[in-house]
Parts: structure tokens; sequence; C-alpha cells
């Protein structure tokens, strides 16, 4: 017995794909900033945006509809989509705790730090809690390594962790879970 | 106390904004080379300034932009690389993040001796508090004039736009980041042809590193003759090294080129000595793509000399003694560190990050870190190791890019530096069976 | 006109030919084996690394070596330029390693798999493969999918050349699939619930190198060497309609494209003559074709085939220690 690789079929679920119009002029000021004819550069950018207004993964909907959007084939965006790490295909808890695993982050503790996770939501890397809050998800460098260990929640870094700092930051996003929507950071106003 | 130039006012309160940045001098270089300087005269500059590409490969700045095909009828592009995800290297973030306007004010020169009208910043997409810092910047310098159409009245018009990454350590290599940006997968091109005449949108372009480029602002501001007196020899200038690991005083540091090891790991103004006093077993100094060296060959080298910090020295013995300065990400490891579990992490780490396109890459980086994980886990059988040797030879220099040889070099080298705990696994499966907190300095204690 | 020599023979090319085309007028030994490129395939090369060669001298102007083998399908040619395919032992070396790369998660389901005889990773291994694994890990599985009416995918098999998808970019029209994925978990799909259809879907099967696209339509039917390949031709409205028809007595087993001394086809077919057209009636049968390869297929053909030449010379050179 090997190691199973399922082939995951996704499924249009043909529900309306809507972005404010707020959203959609982004996309459009966006696609401007790439020379006329080169609109598919705007891709990735673009699902960045479009996985965020989505609820934090890419159904193939969105995917379509981006496609549609940048006038480039569907599998054209299913490959970008599965290719770069920060897009989900699958459904993903409101915050998703992504835990830097590599070495710099290891040799300070990194893997104590994924494993107090795991254990305190009772859950293994990568799954999501059963009331469908938070992801735990290991991932490569951050790039932070002068303050290992690090993780990011919805890509908001949180650094110079210790046992205690994530008790009290699962803590504090279980309490934030009602008052806050989600991360602090919108990727559509990053790009101004 | 070295020399600081790209760090130098990274303290001063205000110097993230344009007004701050502006009282403190900047963008005076733009005003002159704008105003009284052709392209080719900035090129020149950069090129006496002996300066060396500081993502990792070393590659002469002047050298690179000379290849630039200036010819062609098409537009010609800039594109600063702010992927920064090589493992221990952190000083691109830590600049643009406290200094935006530093890398803004870089890129301003660079496009206009390039002749580039539309250049581009691919930042890694987990930075993306970068992205809003640096959008932020461009719009303020925009609207000062330092950018947009015409810009102070010299008929050179540029715009910057911030592209961001998705994920893929793969898209700090050149040609992925081209692909990426053209918003492809981010698979490396094969070369020939070079990005300097097909790059992107098969237009000629230049790829350089945030702080390659930030570099610009001081080159120009004392000029090249001047730059090329800091360092030693061929390594001139400044670098930026971003220490990290079982150290005392984490962090990003300006050194000037040919500080010795010693002093960077040991003196308190950098890294501070060993955390918790504890004694030093190896270190990589450039980046995890490097080779590691272990504490005997870190602050001299095999021939006894003191090792520098620079290009030549920390490479002095070739792949046998040395390594390499590669992104200036010096990771440093305690007596407790276990090289096996740090050398399976490193090997996840580029399996992870294979892009797939090449065989040798693509399946040899699986098989390193399979191998390495039975070791790790207790599994491991003696000849093991020399496969382990041997995959790597393979690997090394088959691939597209320099993936693989990124992943062959850390395997390599510590199987070459420390044997003896491969071996003490293999021959050990049950003292190593939790490996985590099991390290080989404590093994030896019981072993021995 | 441009010099080059290869393996110590000078032929005398284009500017802007590739050291592997150049090989190739040359003919014989001294062509590199070529998994991923095809030359009827815009940008495809470079990937598997089997074609790497070494330039012993750039070019005439600057005789300097290449520090790093070169992937011959993709590097053009220099006028004076030196090369060393199968005189390399270095190249040999490499190409071993690249052989072992490419089978270390393949099945090595030969005994089952409808490409074995006429497989490009099969003949690779039996040339510079070696006698025993040193693959102990577990491989990677995917599983068997349909990925078009009539064509299978098994993706175990899958050496990630792209041909597939350069064919369906630019003679299928339309494409639906792709590289999924990254790295060894990289899959060639659809993601979603779509099958390649387009009348000319059916050539991603000619183009495989391997058994990971195969014809549903001759699943499990044959051998391919108990077959006996004819040249066949019909009026076709959407294709050429020259087709290898692959024959077991009066019975048309399959169709494929006619293919040359290097696997590729010579010109694309259409679904219709391929999946559709499989009375002896459908075809003008202009005879026996002629098979040159020193694989098993020829094996039992109405030719004896040469006999695969081990490079002999280089045995001793190969196997010293490193």
């Amino acid at each position: 017995m090997g190691l199973r690789i399922q082939h995951r079929i996704f499924e249009r679920d043909n529900l309306p794909v809507e972005f404010s119009p707020a959203i959609m002029e982004k996309f459009r000021q966006l696609i401007a900033r790439y020379p006329e004819g080169r609109q598919k550069s705007a891709l990735l950018p673009i699902l960045h945006i479009a996985q965020e207004e989505s609820g934090g993964h890419l159904r193939v909907d969105v995917m379509d509809f981006v496609a549609e959007m940048l006038q480039v084939q569907p599998v054209e965006v299913y490959e970008v989509a599965t290719f770069y790490t920060q897009f989900r295909l699958e459904k993903t808890g409101k915050y998703l705790i992504e835990v830097c695993r590599t070495a710099p982050c290891a040799i300070c503790g990194g893997e104590d730090i994924l494993d107090r996770i795991c254990s305190r939501l009772g859950v293994q890397d990568g799954e999501t809690t059963a009331d469908g809050l938070i992801t735990v998800q290991s991932v490569e460098c951050l790039g932070a390594c002068g303050s290992a260990p690090v993780l990011q929640v919805n890509t908001e870094f949180h650094e110079n962790l210790s046992l205690e700092k994530v008790d009290e930051l699962l803590n504090d996003l279980k309490k934030n879970a009602e008052t806050e929507k989600d991360g602090k950071l919108k990727w559509a106003e990053k790009f101004c | 106390m070295g020399r600081k130039i790209l760090l130098e006012k990274i303290d001063i309160p205000g110097i993230n904004t344009f007004d701050g940045y502006r009282a403190e001098g900047g963008f005076s270089t733009v005003e002159r080379a704008l105003r009284s300087m052709k392209p080719d005269e900035v090129t020149e500059e950069v090129r006496i300034s002996g300066l060396r590409g500081r993502g990792g490969a070393g590659f002469p700045t002047g050298l690179k932009w000379s290849f630039l095909d200036r010819k062609s009828n098409n537009p010609r592009y800039l594109v600063c690389n702010a992927d920064e995800s090589e493992p221990g290297t952190f000083k691109d973030r830590f600049l643009m993040e406290r200094n935006p306007y530093l890398l803004i004010e870089g890129l301003i020169l660079s496009s206009y001796a390039l002749g580039s009208n539309t250049t581009f910043i691919y930042v890694r997409g987990e930075f993306k508090y970068i992205i809003g810092i640096l959008e932020k910047a461009i719009s303020e310098t925009r609207k000062k004039g330092f950018l947009g159409k015409d810009i102070l009245g010299t008929g050179y018009s540029l715009e910057i736009y911030v592209h961001s990454g998705a994920g893929a350590y793969i898209c700090g290599e050149e040609t992925a980041l081209l692909e990426s940006l053209e918003g492809k997968r981010g698979n490396p091109r094969i070369k020939p042809p070079f990005p300097a005449v097909k790059g992107l949108y098969g237009c000629p372009t230049v790829v350089n590193n945030v702080e390659t480029l930030a570099s610009i602002v001081p080159i120009l501001a004392m000029g090249g003759m001047e730059y090329v007196k800091i360092g030693i020899g061929r390594s001139t200038g400044t670098k930026l090294i971003s220490a990290c690991g079982n150290i005392n005083n984490p962090g990003v540091y300006e050194i000037e080129l040919g500080l010795p090891v010693e002093e960077f790991l040991y003196s308190a103004e950098y890294c501070g000595g060993i955390k918790n006093g504890k004694e030093l077993k190896a270190v990589i100094p450039g980046g995890s793509s490097v080779p590691v060296l272990p504490a005997s060959l870190v602050c001299r080298t095999a021939s006894g000399e003191p090792r520098l910090m620079s290009y030549e020295s920390l490479a002095d013995g070739g792949f046998a003694t040395g390594s390499m300065l590669g992104s200036g990400g010096f990771i440093v490891f305690d007596e407790d560190a276990c090289m096996v579990r740090s050398t399976w992490n490193l090997s996840r780490f580029y399996h992870h990050e294979s892009c797939g396109q090449c065989s040798p890459c693509r399946e040899g980086t699986g098989w390193m870190e399979k191998v390495l994980h039975r070791i790790e886990s207790g599994h491991g059988r003696q000849e093991d190791i020399d496969l382990l040797v041997s995959i790597a030879a393979k690997i090394e220099g088959n691939t597209i890019c320099p993936l693989g040889d990124a992943a062959a070099w850390p395997v390599a080298s510590a199987i070459r530096h420390f044997r003896e705990e491969f071996e003490f696994h293999v021959n050990n499966p049950a003292l190593v069976s939790n490996p985590r907190h099991i390290s080989f300095a404590k093994h030896s204690q019981v072993h021995v | 006109m441009f010099k080059v020599t290869i393996d110590n023979i000078t032929v005398e090319v284009e500017p802007g030919t590739t050291i592997l085309q150049a090989a190739r007028q040359i003919g014989g030994e001294v062509v590199p084996p070529a998994m991923c490129y095809y030359s009827k395939l815009k940008g495809s090369g470079g990937k598997c690394r089997t074609c790497l060669v070494k330039v012993a001298q750039g070019s005439a102007a600057d005789p300097r070596p290449m520090p790093k083998l070169v992937a011959s399908c993709s590097t053009p040619v220099q006028d004076g330029m030196v090369v060393q395919n199968i005189t390399s032992p270095e190249v040999i070396e490499a190409r071993k390693a690249i052989v072992e790369f490419l089978l270390i998660n393949h099945p090595l389901d030969c005994p089952v798999c409808d490409q074995a005889g006429e497989c490009d990773l099969q003949d690779l291994s039996f040339k510079h493969g070696m006698e025993e694994t040193r693959y102990v890990e577990e491989k990677r599985e995917f599983d068997i999918v349909d990925i078009g009416d009539k064509i299978k995918l098994h993706m175990n098999r899958c050496i990630l050349c792209y041909r597939c998808v350069y064919t369906a970019d630019q003679i299928a029209g339309k494409r639906v699939h792709g590289v999924m994925y990254r790295g060894d978990t990289a899959e060639i799909s659809t993601l979603i619930n779509e099958s390649i259809n387009s009348n000319f879907s059916g050539n991603v099967i000619d183009v495989c190198p391997v058994g990971a696209l195969t014809d549903k339509t001759f699943r499990f039917k044959s051998r391919v060497w108990f077959l006996n390949p004819m040249n066949a031709h019909r009026n076709c409205p959407s294709c050429s309609g020259k087709v290898t028809a692959w024959m077991f007595g009066n019975e048309i087993y399959r169709v494929t494209a006619r293919k040359d001394t290097y696997g590729e086809v010579e010109e694309f077919i259409c679904d219709e003559c391929r999946f559709e057209k499989k009375n002896k009636s459908d075809w003008t049968i202009e005879g026996p074709r002629h098979i040159e390869r020193n694989s098993v297929i020829s094996a039992n053909h109405y030719e004896k085939s040469k006999k695969p030449s081990i490079i002999k010379p280089l045995e001793e050179k190969t196997e010293a220690p490193e």
C-alpha cells in the first residue's frame, strides 16, 4: 500500500457569485495595472481578494467567475489556485492559524507551539475545529525567523511566541469570534 | 561600530513617512540623477561600486544590468524581488517595514538607469501587511511628484506597482517569479533565453532583490568609487544579515562586508553569543540553501585563517570546508540541536516547495525527505546515509533551476560534517524513537 | 550555417537549431533520448532532463565548456560547439540518475499496462536503468480516472512531461485539463467533473511517453507486439486520415497516428479516425508499417530488431567510484 493521493474532484455548486461594487472596482483597478492583453497577470491579487470575500476558500464557481473576468480558461485558474499554498479549495475555519514549522522556528520551539495548538483545539494539523471556527495548518518559513517561533492568524503575524502566549491567543480568538467578523487585515484594502 | 548606510536612519522617528524620509535628505539622489545624469551614467556608478546581488547568488549587479537588451523595441521592465522566503532570511521584510521609501527611491533610480517605465514589486503573499506599507509609500511618493508622468519635469515617467505572491518559495527564483507575475504557476523557465533578453511578457527584464535595489541609493549618494572602499576585496559595501536561531540577540544587522564571523557571532553589538550559555554546534551562514558549517569551521577556515563575513571567506574551502554568504540568513544551532532532525526539517521544506516540473527535483527532494524521516524516527539503515549522499549528488546540477542544488547542499553538508549523528540515529533506534527533544549531545552522554 | 560536433561527428545546421535537433540530423546512437520534448509542440522540453548532454566547448569564439550539463532539447547550438553525449561518462551517469528518479514513484506495472512494448520509459530503463531499486519508501498512488469519454488516466504512471497539456492547448482547442498542485503531488487533472471533449482529444494518448493516458477502446484488448501495424488511410473531413491501423488478422484493434523514429506523430489525427473507425472496410490498407525501434514491440515482427547496443567502452568509467 502506498501513499494514497485522493483524486479530489470539486463540484460547481451553481450558486451565484457576487462581489460588492467596491470589490468589483478594485478588481478593475488591479487589472488596469498590467499592460493591455496581460490581464491574466492580475490573477494572484484577485484570487486573494476573491478568496477572502467568499469566506476563506475558493469555490469552483468563484474561480470560474475570475476566469471569465480575466478572459482565461477556467483550468488556468484551477492550475494556479492549486499551485500556491495560500489559496484554499476546501472550506476553512473563520480563523486560519498557520504555524511555521521550518528549522529556524523549529529549533526555537515552533514544534511545541503547533502541538499545543492542536491539543488545545483537539484537532490534527490541517484540520478545522468542529464548530468551524479555527483551522490549524503548519506552513513553511514565514520569513520572520528573528522573532521565532511565529504563526499567522489570517495572515496577521504573531511573533516571539511562548506556550502561554498561544493559550492567550486561542482564548482571544474564541472571545472575539462573536464580535469581530474576521481577520483584521483585508486584502482588498491592502492594494490601494 | 561598523559603518551603516542602509540602516543608518532606520531608528529616526517618522523615517517611514514621506516627509520624515524627505527631511533626512531622501529622494535627493533622484533629483540629481534624473536632472543631471544619463541612465548609463547611473549604471556605470553601480558597476564601479562592485555591488553584488543581495538575494543570494551574489552576481555583480552592474554586469547584470549591462546584459539588458537595450536595442529591443519592446518595453523594458524592472522587477523587484521581495519574495523573501529563504528560511533564516528576514532582512527585506525589516527594510520594507521600517524604511519603505529607501526601496522606492532605489527603484526610481534603477528604473531610470534601465529605462523601465513600469516597475513591479513582487511581495510574497504572507507579507500582506508589507503590501499595505508599500502601496501607501508609492501613493505618497506619487502625490509628491516623484512617481507618475514626467517626474520633476524631466520627461521621465514611471509607475511602480505591488504584486502579491501566494505562498510559493520557488517564486523567489527570477523566472518563476516572472511566470507568477504573469498569473501562472510558479514554474521556472528553461534558460536560455535569460530575462535580460526575454523576461516579463517576453520583454527585456531585470529582476533584483530588495536590498540590492535599496543599496543603489547610497551608491548614488556617495558615488561608486566611495562605495567600493567599503568592505573587503570583491565583497564591497555593507550587507544586511538576519541572524536567528539559538542566539541572544536575533535580528537584522547591517555589517560591513569583511567583519570577522567571530565578532558577529559573539559581540554584544550583534548576535551576542549563544543563548543560555550553551555551546555552538553549527551555523548555516547564508540562508537554509547553503552548506552548514560545524562549530570548528565557523570562526576559522580549514587553513586556520579567521573566517570573515564576505562572499569569498565564507566560501573558502569550497563545499568541503566552506559555505556561502547567500542571502545573509545566519542560522545558529546550539549544542542541543539535533542535526538529523534539522536536516530532515529543511529537506521537508524543499520537498514541499519543489514546483514539480523537472524530474530530479520533483522525485529527489521527496526521496531525501522520506529517507531522512526514517533515520530521524529510528528506522534508518546504515546504507541510507550513503544513499542520501548519492541522491543529493544526482540532483545537484541536473535541475532546471537552483532549487535542486539548494535541496541537495544542506543534506550533503550535514552528512559531511555530522556523519556520526546520522550513524548514532541508525545504531540507536530505541533512543531516537521520540526524537524531538533528544539531541545528539544528550545521546552521546547516554552512549559514551 | 553553424558547425557543431556531437560525439566526434560534425554536422552543419541552421542557426537556432537545438543540440537535440542537430543530433537527430546525425541520427543513430548519438541522439539523446527525450521524454518530454516533442518537436511538434511549442514550449515542450527541458523538464525531464533525460536529454542532458555535456558541452565541452561552447563555441569557436568562446571555447569554454559549459559549467553544468545542459538540456539538449532547449539549448541552441553555437558555431563550433563541441557536445558529448554517449562519449561522456558524466552524461551517462546523469541519465542513469534521471531514470532512477523517474522510476521511484512509477508503479512498474508493465505487465498490465497497455503502453508496454511501446513505452519510452520502458525503453529508457532498459538502456539506462539499474537492475534493482534503491527506493524502499512507499510509492505515491493516485486513483485511476477517466479523463475523457475514451481516455483513461493512470496518474501513477505519469512523468509530468506536460506534452498532453501542450497538445490540448495547441491541437485540441479548449483546454480543460492541466497540471494541478505541485511538487511530487502534482497531477494531471480537470479538477472539476469535466472530461476532455474535442475532436482531437485522442492525440493526448499518442503524445504520452508512458502509459498514463491510454485508449479506452483498446484497453486490455491485446499486447501491442501481437498486433501488426499497417499504414492505412481514409478520406477524412477533419484530419489527414493517414493513420497506423493495428491489426490482428482482419480485425483492427486500434488506430493511432503514424509515428516516426523518435516516437513523434507525423500528423495529428481526429477522434473519429482513432476511436470510431475500427472496421477494415473503413480504411485503405497500404501495407506494413516499418517500426524502427529497439524495444520489445519490434521483437515479434517481420523485421529483426537490432539489439540495443550497450555503450561498452564506457562501462568501466561509469562504474568507477565517485
